[in-house]
């Protein structure tokens, strides 16, 4: 027996997945430009760590296996979570974080569509809180130190934490711009001196805004195939930046400008592919300007106020358990209630 | 948002077909909607062809919505094509008449084309081949009142051809409220079907001068008749058709072709800008539709005196030889089959279109005044849908719902069986168009779970129904007994009567019709729930397998 309509759109979730993870492909290639490969690695590993857990959670589910490993939603979470860590953070805190996002954040709630919190964001957070001087392994980019890795090198370091004689990891590594940004602030530099530093290049960072641009261009692409809607990332971005515009005009010395908010940290990441998870976001369109103009205030003030190195995370994590609460209120009207005959 | 017409100037000798709005009437938009694949030409490239007379004719007597009709004629009594075989019974209810003339041989509980599957009350007549007609009596309209013309409909067997068989009489009544616009629906949204476009583009005088009927009926100021621009050769037809005839204030338009846009509420919004909320009559905002296909029977009915005895029908999918048919009601629907010639690998067959068309139980049913579209399917044009997933909540489904809902969320509800919530989250809004489930990704028949909700909501309320009856009656028994306890004197021998007669209630709440209304719901219900749950089951075993 079947039931109409008989026809449909030939999509499907895994594709619209897979698209997103092709979405992803700018800014991590600029990543390898940039940085290196050692970002692969940890991709590898999470993947393998996502796909791994999430058959085992399935089994233990008693749920089938295939369509769900085959649905790419577990392979995005781990991509998300690789690309939000120090590319030289231990091999073992890419498995701990993915598997717990893919055990925990996704599973225990529910599984795909049931959760609540976007599962890559709270693997971030249980690693920044629990091992928060291994989340600070940041690569400086290329030409940035005086001594760089080569790969075969990164890879001891990664699975066996062992560097060469020569090399202290100190020099070999980078607070990210937004962190020093944040530590010379509290030396009482100025402003103008500390972004003439190097690593900060033209926008928010040398390396890092390239590959936030990546990010941008994939999240273009997302919006032109309709695979997101523009609310979210709109909302988000814009409402940085305003605030950073006004906090920037009002006292220029102690703020940065809203184009270095965009491009720093995790913003584009946030705003194109972490924020705009469906399952974690609102449904309704006034509901997702909501939520993203939220995250988007968190952000900031986690970023300038709070101890926090960057603030897309807890500001996701956060503006999620107002899902709920803001798709209640945002229902739209329905056919013939909305009150604009002519 | 309003989008504009598209200017044509009907002088412009344009070498293609013109389409388009020549008075820049402002259209309205609604939200969503879909553009499936319409695959229509196939079924275009021919005209209407006549079915032959078939050896056998099944008649249900319940072709419409509302009261099955009254059976009049006897078994063994020779009939005359056009006569009155099934009287409308009630209000909401409508004529059949014997599509040709010859035999009655059964009037018993045959298989029907009904999503339900349930057989139903049906006459059936030999046809003695020689087409005799009983009196037809031709009126002219402008010399009868509203309400005698309306009789006349119901009388015909009128009622309405795109889709959902409500008797137009009905349609036509009204009390106080003034109508400005006759929307006349030629839209035909759904992929596949092609029995209006045939029809406007062969007959559209008369059409119109059905139209002209409606509007005289009810009064109305304007007539817009609403084509999908999918159908150049039916808009200028149409509107050769209006011109010729000299019909004043009445305007064919060209509207933008999404499904579903020929749903009677969205075309009403495009043309007008009126939106009709769920529960609202149209009239009461002034306005009322009618199917193309409708009018014309109209018109039949009038200037020609025949009922309603055959429907033009488009034979389609996986056949040899696509296209349109006037067939007489009560052909098995295996004699269409035949004319189309099925391909060897097809498996069922549907009645309407792929989007909100149902499986024909046998091809052996009856043709009846609802069947627009006959498509013979196989896994080849409509595949089986991959495995269901769970729902993602992209809302690309509420992107596409026509009546802006939130099918996500009263999928969640109807799923978690909290009906309560699903029907304040605008369940009874849902038009069941199925857009949603054409975009979702998951493969969620989404549909399916709003038709289960409806129906559980309906029998929850039809008990509770029966279950206040059953406590006024209690009530009204109790302070009876009360009355009598004063009345009488023995208090004691009162009050042991009384809660004997209490008992009594107790167990026998309801009538014996009653109960055999309830057994009747029980059956019918049950028999959705099954067809629902199946459904659902059917999704979930791609999830638990
Ligand atoms: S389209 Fe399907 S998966 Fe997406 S929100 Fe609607 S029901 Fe869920
Ligand atoms: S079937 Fe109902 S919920 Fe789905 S799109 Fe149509 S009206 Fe909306």
């Amino acid at each position: 027996m079947f039931f109409s309509p008989l026809i449909s759109k030939s999509d499907s979730v895994s594709a619209i997945m897979l698209k997103v993870l092709l979405a992803l492909l700018p800014g991590i290639v600029l990543y390898v430009w940039y940085f290196g490969p050692a970002i692969l690695v940890s991709i590898t590993l999470a993947s393998l760590t996502a796909l791994g857990t999430e058959a085992l959670m399935l089994k233990l589910r008693d749920r089938p296996i295939m369509p769900f490993l085959k649905d790419n939603s577990a392979l995005l979470t781990a991509w998300l979570l690789a690309l939000s860590i120090p590319p030289l953070a231990p091999w073992w805190m890419v498995v701990v974080g993915t598997a717990f996002a893919i055990a925990i954040a996704k599973h225990l709630y529910g599984g795909l569509g049931n959760n609540m919190f976007n599962p890559a964001m709270v693997g971030y957070a249980v690693l920044i809180i629990s091992f928060p001087a291994q989340m600070t392994h940041w690569i400086a980019p290329h030409g940035m130190v005086i001594s760089e890795l080569t790969f075969p090198q990164q890879l001891d370091f990664i699975f066996h934490d062992v560097l060469p004689d020569s090399d202290t990891l100190d020099a070999l590594t980078m607070a990210t711009p937004l962190d020093t940004l944040k530590t010379h602030l509290h030396l009482d530099q100025p402003m103008r001196q500390i972004l003439d530093m190097p690593i900060y290049g033209r926008l928010a960072g040398h390396g890092s805004e390239m590959v936030a641009l990546g990010f941008l261009l994939g999240g273009l692409y997302l919006l032109a195939s309709r695979i997101i809607s523009w609310h979210i990332p709109a909302a988000f971005l814009g409402t940085l930046f305003v605030l950073a515009g006004i906090f920037h005009l009002a006292d220029p010395a102690h703020y940065a400008g809203p184009l270095f908010h965009w491009f720093a940290g995790a913003s584009m990441l946030g705003a194109f592919f972490i924020l705009t998870d469906p399952v974690s976001s609102p449904t309704t369109n006034k509901g997702r300007l909501i939520y993203a103009a939220g995250a988007g205030l968190l952000t900031y003030l986690i970023r300038v106020f709070g101890g926090f190195p960057d603030g897309v995370a807890f500001a996701t994590l956060l503006m999620n358990i107002c899902v709920p609460l803001i798709v209640l209120y945002t229902q739209p009207k329905v056919f013939g209630k909305k009150g604009s005959q002519p | 948002m309003e989008i504009s017409g598209i200017c044509h100037d009907r002088n412009n000798m344009r070498p293609a077909v013109p389409v388009g709005n020549d008075n820049m009437r402002k259209l309205y938009h609604f939200h969503g909607g879909i553009h499936p694949p319409s695959n229509k030409t196939q079924s275009t490239r021919a005209t209407i062809a006549r079915a032959p007379l078939p050896a056998k004719l099944v008649i249900p007597l319940h072709q419409h919505a509302g009261e099955t009709a009254k059976p009049v004629a006897r078994v063994g009594e020779r009939v005359l094509k056009g006569q009155l075989i099934g009287m409308p019974d009630g209000v909401v209810s409508s004529a059949v008449h014997a599509s040709t003339s010859g035999t009655i041989t059964a009037i018993d509980m045959q298989l029907i084309a009904h999503p339900s599957g349930l057989p139903n009350l049906c006459a059936t007549l030999i046809p003695d081949g020689k087409e005799e007609w009983a009196p037809r009596k031709t009126i002219d309209y402008r010399d009868h009142s509203p309400a005698g013309l309306q009789h006349l409909l119901r009388m015909a067997g009128v009622v309405g051809l795109g889709g959902a068989a409500f008797p137009s009489d009905l349609k036509l009544s009204l009390d106080k409220h003034k109508i400005t616009t006759l929307v006349l629906n030629g839209a035909e949204c759904e992929p596949y079907i092609t029995c209006d476009d045939m029809l406007m583009r062969e007959r559209a005088a008369e059409i119109v001068q059905g139209a002209e009927m409606l509007r005289f009926m009810l009064d109305a100021e304007e007539v817009l008749i609403g084509i999908e621009d999918n159908k150049p050769e039916a808009i200028a037809s149409m509107r050769a058709a209006v011109a010729a005839g000299g019909h004043q204030r009445m305007e064919v338009i060209a509207v933008p072709t999404v499904y579903p846009g020929g749903g009677a509420k969205q075309l009403i919004r495009v043309l007008t800008g009126i939106e009709v909320a769920a529960g609202v009559r149209s009239t009461d905002m002034g306005v009322q539709c009618f199917n193309v296909a409708t009018a014309y029977t109209i018109h039949r009915a009038f200037a020609h005196g025949e009922p309603l005895l055959s429907r033009i029908v488009t034979i389609t999918g996986n056949v040899m030889h696509p296209r349109n048919y006037e067939v007489l009601i009560g052909t098995p629907i295996a004699e269409l089959v035949a004319l189309g010639v099925a391909l060897p690998d097809t498996d069922s067959y549907i009645m309407g279109g792929p989007m909100m068309g149902f499986p024909l139980p046998s091809v052996q049913v009856p043709l009846v005044k609802a069947t627009n579209c006959i498509i013979a399917s196989s896994k080849k044009i409509f595949p089986p849908p991959p495995p269901v997933m769970p729902c993602i909540r992209c809302t690309r489904c509420a992107d596409v719902c026509p009546a802006d809902l939130q099918p996500q969320d009263l999928f969640w509800f109807a799923q978690s069986r909290e009906f309560g919530r699903a029907q304040a989250f605008n369940l009874f809004d849902c038009i069941e168009c199925g857009a949603c489930s054409y975009v979702c990704p998951s493969h969620i028949p989404l549909v399916q779970y709003y038709r289960f909700a409806k129906s559980e909501i309906h029998a929850r309320e039809h008990d509770k129904q029966l279950a206040d009856k059953a406590r006024v009656r209690h009530d009204y028994r109790e302070q009876r007994i009360e009355r009598e306890k004063q009345e009488k004197a023995d208090k004691l021998a009162a009050r042991e009567k009384a809660a004997q007669a209490a008992r009594l209630a107790d167990a026998q709440p309801l009538t014996p019709q009653q109960q055999a209304e309830q057994a009747e719901l029980e059956t019918s219900r049950a028999h959705i729930r099954e067809l629902a749950q199946s459904a659902v089951e059917h999704a979930d075993e791609g999830t638990t397998k």
